[in-house]
């Protein structure tokens, strides 16, 4: 974009809000942000949870680890700390993705990348969490 | 200038002169001195990004404890090594950081602690309570391990 060394001129011709148009709110920023907090908010009991399981996990043999994930309530916490958590993740990858890749090709390719590994984090320990628990 | 939205780049400073706008994250540039309130809002990226590279660690956790015996003993033979640990001390810490700094940032949002006092002082109750609750977590877990 811009050359920060040579002196800012504007060349273009255009009124302020014509400049706007088109560049301003991208009708999604919303739900960004609210999204952003409700998972923070559902993060803080989970997020305790998790600690005091790992906590009680800790050493653990895997028939240990299969009996605390075979209790209906484990399982379901730890189902709503992986939906949460990697929620939670992507919202928070994208902004500082957003805000300090400058670069459009770079952006939209790390935005992809980092997404995809998310989801696909996110099944694998979902899908993990369900057949120790089944 | 090429782009209509170069032209979005350049503002006008006090004198009336144009000006490239910064760019993030100037806030750690020449142009500010560390303060309470950056330190605090940098830690806060850094530690999610941390405990982003975390969660790699719990979905290979979750994934050899669902993959069978000899999978397990070896991410938990790597998790009991020095290396895993290591990793784990700062994970915890990154994640009480996260947790308590998160508070701040939710009270923020609700329109609470902006004074320059206020916000100081949650900032350092937020790092004192980072502090307590790593120690006290591994404090529990040696006992328990």
């Amino acid at each position: 974009m811009n050359d920060m060394n040579s002196d800012p001129t504007i060349h273009i011709r255009r009124s302020h809000l014509g400049r706007a148009r088109g560049l301003g709110a991208a009708k999604s920023g919303l739900h960004h942000w609210w999204a952003q907090r409700v998972t923070a908010v559902a993060l803080m009991p989970l997020s305790l949870y998790f600690v005091i399981s790992v906590l009680m996990l800790s050493g653990a043999s895997r028939a240990a680890m299969a009996g605390f994930m075979s209790e209906p309530w484990n399982a379901v916490l730890y189902l709503c700390l992986i939906a949460a958590l990697f929620y939670h993740l992507a919202l928070g990858l994208q902004t500082v993705i957003e805000d300090y890749v400058h670069n459009d090709a770079v952006r939209m390719g790390s935005l992809l990348v980092v997404k995809g590994v998310i989801v696909f984090c996110a099944l694998a320990s979902a899908v993990s969490v369900l057949k120790l628990a089944l | 200038m090429k782009d209509v939205r170069d032209a979005l780049m350049v503002g006008r400073n006090t004198d009336g002169k144009l000006v490239n706008r910064p760019i993030s994250p100037f806030m750690l540039g020449s142009a500010y001195k560390p303060q309470m309130s950056s330190m605090t809002s940098i830690m806060h990226r850094i530690t999610g990004v941390a405990l982003g590279l975390g969660t790699l660690l719990l979905t290979l956790w979750l994934v050899c404890a669902a993959s069978g015996d000899n999978a397990f003993s070896i991410i938990q033979a790597f998790l009991a090594s020095w290396l895993g640990l290591l990793i784990l001390f700062g994970f915890t810490a990154a994640l009480f950081y996260h947790f308590c700094n998160g508070i701040r940032h939710l009270a923020w949002d609700a329109g609470k602690g902006f004074e320059l006092p206020v916000m100081h002082n949650t900032g350092r109750l937020v790092i004192a309570a980072t502090i307590i609750l790593t120690v006290a977590f591994w404090a529990a877990g040696l006992y328990f391990w």
